[in-house]
């Protein structure tokens, strides 16, 4: 990653972060990388595929990878009949999106608010997990989304 | 004259963009100096450059990126390390060739570009005798040739356009005629990364020769290919939501609305194919630089050469043309140096002096085939795969099982070359690689064959078109997959009970008689590791050609043939190495679209191994299974046929008559780390076939760890004993004869044939190790994997 990329990585920390909800946690990302929301979609299953890629969805004609972010932050697999949020994210012009549990809000974050990465967070999240914002009442954690897409 | 200025033109056009990327890989590979993949990039550049720069006779140019190559090499092997010097003077080389390029983009010539310097310092940094300091200039500015700007203005000297013409070259070289009429086309050179020659670089404009044929020019216009590439684009998405409309429309009463989408669907089906016309190019747009090529190499090879050429008016789309282009010139130069032969030689062998290469060009099931056909050396089986075993790319043991054609296609393997020197012209392995990524790249597929001391050929086959495919699709285990009609050869479906027959288990691989041929059957739920929802015992086979051999895909189900637009998949699913893409369907669900090349590649290659490890399994079957007789049916010469129970069968095989030796007066082969003695059918039953076959056909027997080898002439099918009539006749090693397939059929005395290859075969059951003789004669032979 050159300089300048990680420079602006740091820097829109302290913007706006779409947040979702996953297996009981609020997780952000930042607002310039989401596309869109989507209601669940069908999926067409990759066999062979690691165990992350959920399918591939057809937005509107373009085919699109789905990635379950309960399984790429180690969590257990969404109960049944629970319908997933499919959010949209573009990452050096190719589409990608993320299975989450429900959409929530567009967050204003204050850097000054940023921590590492509670020591809580288990193995297989926290290296997606880039720190945590102290909201009123729970902990909003930054999702690295470069690296949580990079299945 | 013209036919040069074109053929340096492109050369030029191209060096640049390849130069541009070589300056970011050689600073990207100083960051990562281990990467081959970067390595081999750069030196694949640099040898396209070297290789066009010889037979545009661009000497100095090819002075130094031989010596450029020369290292490269060493580093990819790696025999050198990259050092910051090394990089250095690699970038220093790269800017040389940049002055040279704009030295003859300038004048036609070399000028005055020193290359000495560069390439005494790039020898030095080879030895590693730290920079004989000679500074050479990094970048020699050429007298920037200001050319009047009305001649930039026009059109650039082409050849005389026919109807479709659009402008082929990228940027730089297609100024476009005046660059007011056309807004869309870029009007400047693209922008390079190298300020301090981009002085250079402005002369380029013209090309040399501005005057301009306006005539042609009047009854066409000239279109930006971006432009097409959209409309190509726009086209494949009317077709698909014109395949979901056709789809939801058929399950409709409404009359005007079935009859509006059959409209819909006939215009949709014309104005893609107007479309694709548009992008049309006959394919001797490429094919007239080649007579020049082997002319060229001709002489410098002292060879003698005649190029035919049939079927130069076969079309195909600009953007595949101008891929084809390269692969297609490599093979070419390739057949030219390595397959025919001087004249002396041909002499030598009774052929006429003069060497024939023949392109060809034809449609073909919606395809283009490509041949580059010569009448030459041809390539030996047995050379070739000696070089590979020599080359670590193949196990020996591998090698004894691959049949001649397979042993060819290994020429494609990456860092293969057998020309016994590097010549300046081809030989470095980096050729024949780069010629099949670039071909399957683009959807295509490429096959050799070759008659030793006959001559090859090599078999291009290309899409159409890129963006939209004809595939079929299919089921399996209720997903749907397309499959490129292109790699498709016909369909199979076969009813239980008939499946029960046909399928048939040669040594635990499945295989089908289709029309007497043992086909190798590949079930689509194996290799995707699923499992199939098909349980009436209907079996539907994709016959499929992949690298010059044919194998059946078992799928749950076929659904229909259909026009796909080919979608780009993630970087993770690329990965996976099994899918060339997804597409969209008529009803709107995603379907991956299956790589029949990598299918073939993985598919084959486990069914192997797995058929090693369910042989155990697969020989007790065959043991509770006698009564049902069936015979495996072998030719060996003379027109007599011989069956031989299946359930003595462990393994069909191919052994490489070089590779039989001989152990006292018998004849043995290694085998997967044994020796397997050979008992030659033919002679055991006083037939004569035919003995200087290349490759022996083999029956493999094996029990209590032993094994022989049964040599016929060829293997014939596999039938039914039961319904035979038998009639004993008593001759030696025979039980009889029976009428098999209306032809009357020897039965073979299974334990005399045994016998008579290992006399030991039945009276000791070894655990282990065989026990070796005093004269060293290994009394058993087993298999390690036994």
């Amino acid at each position: 990653m050159t300089t300048a990329q990680a420079a602006a990585h740091t820097a829109a920390i302290g913007g706006q972060l779409a947040t979702f909800w996953l297996d009981g946690d609020l997780y952000g990302v930042e607002v310039a990388h989401v596309q869109e929301v989507l209601k669940s979609q069908g999926l067409t299953r990759v066999p062979l595929a690691p165990t992350a890629v959920a399918g591939l969805i057809n937005l509107r004609g373009q085919v699109v990878t789905a990635i379950e972010l309960r399984e790429r932050l180690g969590r257990p697999p969404r109960p049944e009949g629970t319908d997933a949020v499919v959010i949209v994210v573009r990452l050096h012009g190719e589409a990608v999106s993320l299975l989450v549990d429900a959409i929530a809000d567009v967050v204003d974050v204050d850097p000054a608010d940023f921590e590492a990465p509670p020591d809580t967070l288990d193995g297989a999240g926290r290296e997606l997990i880039r720190g945590a914002f102290k909201l009123d009442g729970h902990l909003l954690l930054a999702l690295d989304i470069h690296k949580a897409v990079s299945a | 004259m013209d036919g040069l200025d074109d053929i340096v033109e492109e050369f030029l056009v191209e060096s640049h963009e390849n130069l541009d990327q070589l300056d970011s890989d050689l600073v990207a590979l100083e960051q990562e100096p281990d990467s081959r993949d970067r390595l081999s990039s750069i030196f694949r550049t640099i040898h396209t450059i070297k290789g066009t720069s010889g037979f545009l006779a661009f000497q100095r140019l090819e002075e130094v990126t031989h010596v450029g190559e020369n290292m490269l090499s060493r580093l990819r092997d790696g025999a050198l390390e990259l050092t910051p010097h090394r990089t250095s003077v690699l970038l220093r080389m790269v800017d040389t060739v940049r002055s040279l390029l704009a030295s003859i983009e300038a004048t036609s010539g070399e000028g005055s570009v020193d290359v000495s310097s560069v390439v005494t310092e790039i020898s030095a940094a080879m030895e590693d005798t730290p920079a004989a300091a000679v500074p050479a200039p990094a970048t020699q500015p050429v007298p920037a040739v200001a050319e009047p700007a009305e001649v930039v203005a026009e059109a650039p000297a082409e050849v005389p356009v026919p109807a479709a013409e659009v402008p082929a070259e990228v940027p730089p070289a297609a100024v476009p005629a005046p660059a007011a009429e056309l807004p869309a086309a870029p009007a400047v050179p693209a922008p390079r990364p190298a300020p301090a020659v981009e002085v250079a670089h402005e002369p380029e404009a013209d090309g040399g020769s501005g005057q301009a044929r306006r005539a042609v020019a009047d009854s066409t216009i000239r279109v930006d290919v971006d432009l097409l590439d959209e409309l190509m684009l726009l086209v494949g998405e009317l077709v698909l939501t014109r395949n979901q409309i056709v789809q939801y429309v058929g399950r409709s009463n409404d009359t005007d609305l079935v009859r509006a989408s059959q409209r819909l669907n006939l215009i949709a089906s014309e104005l893609q194919e107007g479309v694709m016309k548009t992008r049309m190019q006959p394919i001797d747009h490429i094919w007239s630089k080649l007579p020049r090529v082997v002319r060229d190499l001709g002489l410098q090879l002292r060879k003698s050469i005649r190029l035919e050429m049939e079927g130069r008016e076969t079309e195909l789309d600009k953007t595949l043309l101008e891929a084809v282009k390269d692969p297609l010139t490599h093979l070419v130069r390739n057949s030219v140096d390595h397959g025919i032969e001087d004249a002396d030689t041909r002499a030598r062998l009774g052929k006429p002096a003069e060497g024939v290469l023949t392109l060809r060009a034809r449609h073909e099931s919606g395809q283009v085939v490509v041949e580059v056909a010569d009448d030459g050396a041809g390539i030996d089986p047995a050379k070739l795969g000696a070089k590979a075993v020599e080359r670590g790319l193949v196990t020996p043991d591998a090698l004894t099982r691959m049949g001649p054609q397979d042993v060819l296609q290994m020429i494609f393997l990456p860092g293969f070359s057998t020309a016994a020197q590097v010549t300046n012209v081809s030989g470095r392995g980096v050729g024949m690689d780069v010629v099949k990524t670039n071909i399957e790249a683009i959807g295509g597929t490429i096959e050799v064959e070759s008659v030793a001391g006959r001559g090859t050929v090599c078999r291009l086959r290309i899409p159409l078109t890129l963006a939209i495919v004809p595939a079929l699709t299919v089921e399996c285990a209720g997903d749907r997959y397309a499959i490129p009609q292109i790699s498709l050869q016909e369909l199979v479906s076969l009813d239980a009970e008939k499946a029960a027959n046909a399928v048939e288990e040669v040594g635990g691989a499945p295989v089908y008689r289709l029309r007497g041929e043992l086909l190798p059957l590949v079930r689509l739920t194996d290799v995707l590791g699923l499992t199939s929802d098909r349980h009436d015992g209907h079996v539907v086979i994709a016959v499929l050609r992949s690298e010059g051999r044919r194998f059946g895909l078992v799928v749950d189900r076929v659904i229909n043939t259909e026009e796909i637009v080919v979608k780009a998949v993630g970087g993770q699913l690329k990965a996976i190495g099994l899918y060339s893409g997804a597409t969209v369907l008529g009803d709107g669900t995603v379907a991956l679209i299956l790589d029949v090349q990598a299918l073939a590649r993985r598919a084959l290659r486990t069914e192997t191994s797995e058929r090693q490890e369910s042989r155990v399994a697969a020989l007790q079957a065959q043991a509770t299974d006698a009564e049902r007789q069936r015979m495996l049916l072998a030719a060996i010469g003379g027109g007599r046929r011989v069956a031989i129970p299946l359930d003595t069968v462990t393994r069909l095989e191919q052994v490489r008559t070089e590779t039989v030796e001989r152990v006292g007066n018998r004849e043995v082969v290694q085998y997967r780390g044994a020796i397997l003695p050979i008992v030659r059918l033919d002679r055991h039953l006083g037939a004569y076939g035919e003995s200087d076959r290349e490759v022996l056909e083999v029956i493999v027997y094996s029990d209590h760890g032993r094994s022989v080898a049964i040599v016929v002439e060829e293997i014939l099918d596999i039938v039914d004993g039961e319904a035979a009539v038998r009639s004993d006749i008593d001759d030696m090693g025979l039980l009889g004869s029976a009428i098999l397939g209306d032809k009357v059929t020897e039965l073979l005395d299974v334990r005399a044939a045994i016998l008579a290859a290992d006399p030991a075969f039945y009276s000791t059951h070894p655990s282990a190790l065989a026990p070796v003789t005093p004269d060293g004669v290994p009394t058993s032979l087993l298999e390690a994997s036994l």
